[in-house]
This record gives C-alpha cells, structure tokens and sequence, in this order.
C-alpha cells in the first residue's frame, strides 16, 4: 500500500467516523438487538445493586434514621458525622488498629507465599512438588466459618495448644492439677499473631500460584548460562529467580501498602470478642458495629466513604511512588 | 567451571524437603484432629477434649445427631438452594455479559464495558447496600443472598477475554445460516468454551457454599439459615445449648453429646468441598493462569 493511498484510508475512517447519524444508530440497534437484550438482566443488574447503592452513598451527608425509606431525602447535615467520628478518640484507636494489624500482615502475611514458592521451584522431584502445592490450596477453599471454628477449637483452654503446653509441664515436673490453660482469645496480645497466624495457614499455597506460575516463565537458558559460569544455587535464586519474580512482587506490595488502611471485617467479626476490642477493632469492624448493630446508618457510612476515599489516594500515591523507583507500576 | 554439588546442596535440599513434609502435615492436621474427634465417643471427647491422633471408642453417634437435627437438615437444604439456583443464575448473568461484551462490532460496547469496570474499584459500601436490599423487600428471604451477588465482573472480564479468542470463522458460518445472537451463544460459543464454563460454575458453586456474611444480615427467620450459619452459631458464637435446637435429647446429656456433634458438624459441612477440590484444583489453578495472563 503506498502511502497516498494510507493517507487516504485514514481520511476515510475519520471521515465515517465523524457521520455516525441517526440512521447509524438505527442500524446498531439492530444489528445488536438480540446482543442488548442478553446484556438488559446485566444491565438492570449492575444498575440497582451497584450504582443505585453509590447513589445511597449520600446518607453520609445526612441524618438517616431506621424505619426511613431508602429514597426519602433525609435532613442534609454537611460533615456532621465524619466530624462525630473523628473528634471520638475511637477514630483514632480503630485507625491505629486497622494499620497496625495490616503492618502485621505486610511483615509476615506478605513474604510467606513467596518463601513458598522459592522453595517448591528449587524442588525436582515433580510427584512430591505436585503433592505439596495441591494440599496447600486446599484450605483456600474451607469455608471462613469452619476456619475460624478450627482456629478457635485448637486455641481454646483445652484445645491442642493448650494441650501440648500441659504435657511439657508435666514434663518439666509441674503438679498437673496446678497448670492453667491460655485462653488465647481472650487476650488483646494473643490476637493479632492468631489472625496473621491463620491466615498464612489458609492462604499460602493460594498465594504462591502466582509466583510459582511467574518462576515458570523464566527462561531456563539463564538458569543453564549461570550453572556453566559456576554459579550455585544460592547464586542462582539472588541473580536470577529474584529479579524474575522482582516486577510481580513490586505490584503485589503497591496492593498490599495501598490496602494499608482498607479493613476486610469479615474474618475478623467471627474471631474478635469484647475483651480483645482494644486491638481488634479496626474501621471495617467498626463500621460494622455501628452501622448493623447500632443502626446509625449515616455514621457506618461517612466513616466507609472517609476509608474508601483514603485507600484510593493511597493505591494511587503508592503506584506513583514504585513506578518512579521501579519502573514498575499498575498504570 | 561448571557448578558442582556441593554438600551445602544437600543440606538444602533434606531441610527443603522437611520444611514442606511439615507444611503437609500443618495443613492437613486440624482436618484429621477434627475428623477423628468426630467419630470418637461423646465421653471421650467431653472428658478430654479433641482426640490427637487416633480416636477413641469409635461410633457414629454423633454423625446420627447431626442428621436428626432439624437445624441442620434445613441448613443443608437451604444451601443447597443457594448453590443451584444462585449457580444458575450466575452463569446464565456471566455468560451474557460476557458474549455482549466481546462483540466487537457492538454499537456502544465501551460504554456497557466502563460500566462494569468503575464497579471494581468504587461501591456504595455496607450500609446503602443494607438498605437498598430492605427497601426491595428481599429482607428475609433467600434471594437477599442471590441477588445482590449475581454477577461478579471479574469473572464476566475474564469469560469475556475467553470468547474474544474464540476465532470468527466459527461463527461466520452459522451467520451465512441466518443464526441469530442466541444460536451462536448456546450452539457455537458455549460448547467449544467448556473449560472455562467449568472454572465459573466451580468458582460460583464454592462461593455460594461457603458464603455466610449476607445470610447473616438479611436474614432472620431460623429456618432459611443456610448451612453456614447453623455452622457459625454451633462453632462460633458459642454453645448457647438451648437455644440451639437439641430438644429429642434430655439436658444432661446435652452438655457431653455437643463436642461430638459440633466436630460432625463440620465434616458434614466439608466434605462436599473436598470430594469437589480434586477438579477444583485442577481447574481453578487453570482459571488463575486465564485471568493472569489475558486479563
């Protein structure tokens, strides 16, 4: 094609482009009409339970009472409630929490799936390393109840923790009848090593399907090149597995310190109790409190926007951040 | 030189190996320890605890209470519902959505396409959702659970990426035949993208089985509690005896028997999932590798 004829495509598409009439229009609808009415239960769909509750996000801004209607234009009050929320020294505490106890799972929830999958890729024998990786996903699939249920069975003051503490006391020549039981959850210092405890239990083999699958991508002509320059093992995972996965790892902390503020409660609400409150209530779980248990509809959402707006400029000023020291960045 | 094994090789490798004998027996040890206990004896298990390794008097009587109750019986049911007919529904949304949204020539795609995508990063939270389900009058009922779950955009995203690579020549002939949309979706698209159809339905399916948070807002009424949430009060919230309904057993007995039953109760509550993890696996993992690298 020479170029005076490109020219004159392009001139063409844009000059379509620019006439897109009524009769255009009509045409579309009909070509597609079988495709929009397959896409109208989606559309209805995402419209009433997704923008419509958006739209719900104006009773933040306002004093909504139970028993109102969801459309009804409740009393507008400006910030009143995120001035409520943040002048209870509660906002601070729940904040301290929430970053707190997301600090605990970036420092030990985060590495762990990586350690993983550095130690099955450095496995040859391929029946044991299939073994391994198919009974570590498999807690990923075990509902949150039964979960917690077990965590809460094993952690109880005769559970195997408990257990295990008795027998090394009777080993050590303690008097059996003397020997208390930890009642684990009970206790505020307890609480979160439990909660990141469990949750690399649950999520490790899940987590490593993603760098395992990376390490799969790496050229083995490196690993080969390398081993004839004499390079070891050790050698081998720093110079090449490790800034093989690098650009994965970069995108899963922008994630994991741009959720820093972000609280999902689900978890937590069926493993806290009053007595561990001190460090277990973060935003989610207040929010849950007082929107569910209390009913203060508007409060429960001000203070949702205040931690969905946060955790937003956080992703973005994170992302900002690695993609100037990294190169690396979601966009 | 060409690198050599060296003994700090094999020292490697023995701790390697037993870091990840460990992992398989850390991970699998709560199942076992539960597993057991369930088919110990009650007096076993309420004078000592949880069996460690072996169980003790073995019997099924408690696996026999587990099924005489009430609670759980209509638990089971009611999840059962859950799973197929919020199953159905999901699928016959995703797929929809997703044949929609890979036509290419589909006047107004981008626009359907930004409306699913704002949705993934921005929501109306907890409470307008709360709300929103009350006011459609879906309180207390199961379809509180079902709707506001039916489709979930990231798995619309990634069936959509599939049909995408579905090549046009397939299609093309049906056209010439005067197909329309709904002949090339069911006999064309559908049937040559069966893997992918299986991840969604799994990934649904256990979805819905082990979903608990949704029940345990919208509803209310004790027989449409879904399995879940029988599980959560029996393991969770504590052994509020009477108010759990044991009430074909005298009140002695209540106290010894209930261990027993509640370590039934989730092998009762588990073991669907694990007669289903073999293909899971296989095919979730496959799903992952899908959205990973196409989406």
């Amino acid at each position: 094609m020479s170029q005076a004829e490109e020219e004159t495509q392009t001139k063409n598409t844009v000059a379509h482009k620019k006439k897109f009439t009524f009769q255009d229009f009509k045409r579309g609808l009909r070509k597609g009409k079988y495709v929009y009415l397959m896409f109208l239960p989606v559309f209805l769909y995402y419209l009433i339970f997704c923008y419509l509750p958006m739209y719900g996000i104006v009773i933040a801004f306002q004093d909504f009472r139970p028993g109102m209607d969801f459309f009804e234009n409740a009393e507008w009050v400006g910030f009143k409630h995120f001035r409520s929320f943040f002048s209870s020294p509660i906002a601070f505490k729940v904040i301290k929490n929430t970053i707190v106890l997301n600090l605990w799972e970036l420092a030990f929830g985060f590495p762990a799936p990586i350690i993983l999958a550095l130690l099955l890729n450095e496995i040859r024998c391929s029946w044991f390393k299939k073994t391994v990786q198919t009974v570590s996903y498999l807690p990923h699939f075990v509902a949150m109840v039964v979960i917690i249920g077990i965590v809460k069975d094993i952690v109880s003051s005769e559970g195997l923790i408990n257990t295990i503490r008795a027998y090394f006391y009777e080993m050590a020549g303690g008097d059996p009848s003397s020997f208390k039981p930890i009642v684990y959850l009970n206790e505020a210092k307890y609480f979160r090593p439990i909660y990141v405890l469990s949750g690399i239990w649950q999520g490790i083999g899940w987590g490593s399907i993603l760098y395992l699958s990376n390490l799969a991508s790496i050229d083995p002509g490196l690993y080969e090149a390398a081993e004839i320059d004499g390079a070891g093992r050790f050698r081998k995972m720093i110079s090449i597995t490790l800034p093989g996965i690098a650009p994965t790892i970069t995108i899963m902390l922008i994630f994991a310190v741009g959720g820093l503020m972000s609280s999902g409660f689900e978890k937590l609400i069926l493993l806290y109790q009053p007595l561990t409150y001190g460090v277990a209530d973060t935003i989610g779980t207040y929010m849950y409190r007082t929107g569910l248990e209390e009913a203060k509809y508007s409060l429960s959402t001000a203070v949702s926007l205040f931690s969905t707006v946060i955790n937003f400029l956080l992703l973005v000023f994170v992302n900002k951040f690695a993609a100037k020291v990294s190169e690396t960045s979601l966009w | 030189m060409i690198y050599k094994r060296k003994p700090v090789d094999w020292i490697f490798d023995i701790l390697n190996y037993t870091v990840m004998v460990l992992l398989i027996l850390v991970t699998l040890y709560p199942f076992w320890n539960i597993f057991v206990s369930s088919i110990s004896s009650s007096a076993a298990i309420s004078s000592k605890g949880a069996m460690l390794i072996w169980p003790e008097g073995i019997n099924l009587e408690s696996y026999q209470l587990v099924f005489k109750n009430p609670m759980i019986l209509s638990g089971y049911k009611n999840t059962l519902f859950l799973v197929a007919v919020g199953t159905s529904l999901n699928m016959i949304m995703t797929v929809f959505g997703a044949y929609a949204l890979s036509r290419k020539w589909l006047m107004g795609r981008k626009y359907m396409m930004l409306m699913l995508t704002v949705t993934m990063f921005f929501g109306g939270g907890l409470i307008p959702s709360y709300l929103l389900v009350r006011q459609l009058g879906l309180y207390d009922s199961l379809w509180a659970v079902i709707l506001p779950g039916a489709v979930s955009t990231w798995n619309v995203i990634m069936m959509r990426t599939y049909f995408m690579g579905i090549p046009d020549s397939l299609e093309e002939s049906a056209l010439i035949d005067g197909a329309n949309d709904f002949h090339i979706l069911f006999r064309i698209i559908i049937p040559v993208s069966t893997p992918i159809m299986a991840v969604m339905i799994l990934f649904y399916a256990v979805g819905h089985w082990n979903a608990w948070f949704s029940a345990s807002i919208y509803i209310r009424n004790q027989e449409l509690f879904p399995l879940q949430l029988v599980l959560r009060r029996i393991l969770i919230t504590g052994a509020r005896l009477n108010e759990f309904d044991l009430g074909y057993i005298s009140g002695a007995e209540k106290q010894i028997v209930f261990k027993g039953l509640k370590y039934a109760t989730v092998i009762v509550a588990t073991v669907p999932i694990l007669l289903v993890y073999p293909f899971i696996q296989r095919y979730f993992v496959k799903g992952i590798m899908i959205g990973s690298l196409k989406g």
